[in-house]
């Protein structure tokens, strides 16, 4: 990653013709005004940055460029004339290319029907479209191989296909709805060369992230949303640092992570001895896993996604089952207990993936609240309504989520209320150890801010915190000791206090000796 | 056992395979566009009355086959509209189309039941191909939608996998909103895939009615829809493994009838003693052994059931 205003901010080459205009845009849901008043303008030829709080109106903005929604209020100008999309199919057909956060993917099929999925031709001459889709993914240096099916991808190779799903249909704009959120730093620096190579054809991407850094070297333009409204649209980000962009965002100077203070660390919580696993697809995931958490202290879990830490969540959790070792919850042997059992050990577990493990997307805000503790909440044989809804007042209040109605699905909160309220749940009834996996991951400024504020609350109020993250600076400025996991190992322990981001890289990458 | 009976238990064997085959390859088509139909029964109910009725009125089977592709796709419509364009339960208004599908056909059928089939199908033979030994009476000597059947499965086959309309089917059966995304209309997609699968099913009647059982009773049907949704899961999804499952789950309901007849006996067994009732849930169990084996290997690879099937889809939910 390149420091601001550096030489990898590359001029455009657009002419300044704009490709794109949205003026005005309103979009309301039940309960929630997504956009009021978005501006979005996009020059032929550059990379256009959309930056803002989760629930500031990105998504929302880009997915009426794109024809999901119907805007309420407002007009889209594309390449000077103002259109209304339908449905999708208007807006591709329109030059409007769409990568969204969920891949829209086919799993069972393969790169290259997903590719032409859409616009194939009548008859599907396979070596043709092969060809034709190889020859694509060369030219904007994507690598992929175009006869595999999408389930065996991974999750870079997935985002390469969306991309190409665009190209195929010549898409003139491109719009990347937080690109790099699932991606390694290599992958995410192939895909930075990919966006230039096609701005550098005269293509438009719009750039939809969190990572400041990342909006600093890669774009050349942007625009600012808050509370779904445009607050500013820099026509050039030389001589803008990160600061400034934050300020912009949020409205003031994002405040810093907070170090926690020195504090004596108690009795040993969480203990793995020897823990290993197997992954979804029945190959070890983890081998001879020990890690002991203590009261009153965070543990770090750092590591390049995808070795080992979501399996060793899921098994602490237990959600996933052992294939050796041992594991001890507060005293109280949990191996091969129930997550029903652990969680009445003591547990609280913050999953990766919120929306779906974390959280049931259909039932409503108040369901949700209530689902780890509504045993409390009996009349007799019944639930009792009216202390569930108290109960899930007290923890909104507690915790700032913003919801429209309490009965309505939780699906329609974004990515930072969810966060807040899945934490603020898990943290009834006094846990004593807290596992949470990648909580911060895809949050805005101020919901990263409350998340980590609660797990130094948390740490200070005597609980074992088991964080795993990929965010290294915040591992490094919250955690007490960090473990380095490298394919399903420990490949490091070091101090946060004195380890260099070189040195945890290099453990990261396997490079380094345990 | 004579030669003569094992002829006349294959060329058995290839009829009934032909009835579940056409109504299996409809509900596949529907299955791969994620619409499950449980209103095969009651399609193919539909189709083998009017079937019937038509071929009688006009002294011509193949105006009776129409007909009751017709009729089949007309029923299979109200599922398409109930459950694909409102978005309601599938199994449910499945359910209903088998249960009002069968007492509806038996309603319109009451003065069908005495007719006299003049105008039914004949057996065809292939010059050349007739005369094969053995082949010749078996595949070659056959009513004229036994080949249909097997035509309409190769079409089905390039279709599904070599065509845009396909490849859009099979996605649309997999997830609806990528497809949407990429502008196919879901509606429309599924829709017409369960009409067509109507169509096969209301056929696979008139095949029974016009050339299998050549009348029209109550419950002549008999339960070969409900094989025909059995042998969807048994074909894994495919028209391939659905026609190889089609001759064994034919296998077994043309044995039904003969079994005690024969005179043979297998590793001590007299096959005669085998009850005619237990050979009638052998497809069944075997479709449960393959949905055994499917849950066992979906631990590596994704399951080949359309991962869309039963969901409905409505646009701008989040």
């Amino acid at each position: 990653m390149s420091v601001p205003g550096d030489a990898a901010v590359s001029p455009g080459t657009g002419d300044g013709r704009v490709v794109v205009d949205l003026r005005g845009i309103r979009k309301e849901f039940p309960g929630v005004v997504a956009c009021d008043g978005a501006n979005l303008t996009v020059r032929a030829g550059t990379i256009h940055a959309l930056l803002g709080e989760n629930g500031a109106g990105k998504t929302s903005l880009v997915n009426v460029l794109g024809g999901v929604y119907l805007p309420d209020a407002g007009e889209i100008w594309v390449h000077g004339a103002q259109r209304q999309f339908h449905s999708p199919a208007d807006a591709i057909a329109a030059g409007i290319g769409m990568v969204h956060q969920e891949f829209r993917l086919v799993p069972t099929l393969t790169v290259f029907e997903n590719v032409v999925l859409g616009s194939a031709p009548r008859y599907l001459d396979m070596g043709q479209i092969i060809e034709r889709v190889s020859h694509l993914a060369a030219t904007y240096s994507l690598q992929i191989d175009p006869s595999r099916p999408v389930w065996q991808l991974s999750v870079g190779e997935r985002q390469r296909v969306e991309i190409l799903k665009a190209l195929w249909r010549d898409a003139d704009v491109l719009v990347l709805d937080e690109p790099t959120a699932v991606l390694t730093p290599a992958e995410a620096a192939a895909l930075g060369l990919t966006l230039r190579s096609m701005a550098d054809r005269g293509r438009s991407v719009i750039y939809i992230s969190h990572k400041l850094d990342e909006v600093l070297s890669v774009c050349d333009e942007a625009t600012v949303l808050r509370n779904g409204v445009t607050v500013a649209q820099p026509r050039s980000l030389v001589g803008i640092d990160r600061s400034d962009l934050a300020e912009m965002m949020v409205g003031e100077a994002a405040a810093a992570i907070q170090r926690p203070t020195d504090q004596p660390s108690g009795d040993v919580v969480l203990e793995l001895a020897g823990i290993s696993a197997l992954s979804d697809r029945g190959l070890p995931a983890l081998h001879a896993v020990d890690i002991d958490v203590r009261a009153g202290e965070i543990v770090g879990i750092a590591g390049v996604s995808g070795n080992g830490q979501r399996e060793l969540a899921e098994t602490i959790a237990g959600l996933r089952p052992t294939t050796a070792g041992t594991m001890q919850l507060a005293g109280v042997e949990v191996t091969g207990a129930s997550p029903r059992a652990r969680s009445r050990a003591g547990l609280a577990y913050v999953p990766e993936d919120r929306l779906g493990v974390g959280l049931a997307p259909t039932m409503s805000v108040v369901d949700n609240a209530v689902v780890r503790s509504y045993r409390s909440m009996r009349r007799r044989m019944m639930l009792d309504l009216q202390s569930c809804e108290d109960f899930c007042r007290r923890l909104i209040e507690r915790f700032g989520v913003q919801v429209g109605r309490l009965h309505e699905p939780i699906s329609a909160l974004s990515g930072g209320n969810l966060q807040r309220l899945l934490l603020g749940r898990e943290l009834t009834g006094e846990p004593k150890v807290l596992v949470a996996a990648q909580p911060t991951r895809g949050l805005d400024v101020a919901g990263i801010a409350a998340i980590q504020s609660q797990i130094v609350a948390q740490r200070a109020a005597g609980v074992g915190v088991l964080l795993i993250s990929e965010d290294l600076d915040e591992l490094l400025a919250l955690s007490d000791r960090l473990i380095v996991m490298y394919e399903g190992q420990v490949a490091a322990r070091m101090d946060p206090t004195q380890a260099t981001r070189a040195e945890v890289g290099a453990a990261m990458a396997g490079t380094a000796t345990a | 056992m004579s030669e003569d009976a094992v002829i006349g238990l294959l060329v058995a064997t290839v009829q009934f395979a032909t009835l579940v085959y056409l109504a299996g390859l409809g509900e596949l088509i529907a299955e791969r566009s994620g619409v499950l139909n449980l209103g095969v029964e009651g399609m193919m109910a539909m189709g083998a009355v009017t079937g019937f009725m038509a071929a009688i009125a006009t002294g011509r089977p193949w105006i009776g086959f129409a007909v009751a592709a017709l009729v089949g796709m007309a029923t299979a419509g109200v599922h398409a509209l109930v459950s694909v364009i409102m978005g309601a339960g599938q199994v449910v208004s499945g359910l209903a189309i088998t249960i009002g599908g069968l007492g509806f056909a038996a309603f319109i059928g009451q003065d069908a039941v005495r007719e006299r089939a003049d105008a039914v199908f004949t057996d065809q033979s292939i010059v050349g191909l007739s005369d094969i030994p053995w082949a010749g009476p078996i595949l070659f000597d056959q009513p004229p939608v036994v080949y249909l059947a097997g035509i309409l499965g190769i079409a089905a086959w390039f279709v599904l996998t070599r065509t845009r309309l396909g490849l859009a089917l099979r996605a649309v059966g997999e997830s609806a909103s990528t497809t949407d995304s990429v502008g196919h209309s879901v509606t429309m997609l599924r829709s017409s895939a369960v009409l067509v699968g109507g169509a096969f099913a209301g056929a696979a009647g008139a095949f029974l009615s016009l050339y299998m059982a050549a009348g029209w009773t109550e419950g002549l049907i008999a339960g070969r829809g409900w094989i025909a949704v059995a042998l969807v899961i048994f074909g894994a999804w495919r028209p391939g493994r659905l026609a190889a499952g089609s001759l064994l789950f034919g296998f077994t309901l043309a044995l039904q009838p003969r079994v005690q007849t024969f005179d043979l006996s297998i590793f001590g067994l007299e096959v005669n003693t085998i009850s005619p009732a237990l050979l009638g849930i052998l497809p069944f169990l075997l479709t449960v052994v393959v949905l055994i084996a499917i849950s066992f290997r979906a631990r590596h690879r994704p399951s080949p059931a359309p991962a869309a099937l039963t969901l409905p889809y409505r646009r701008e939910e989040r």
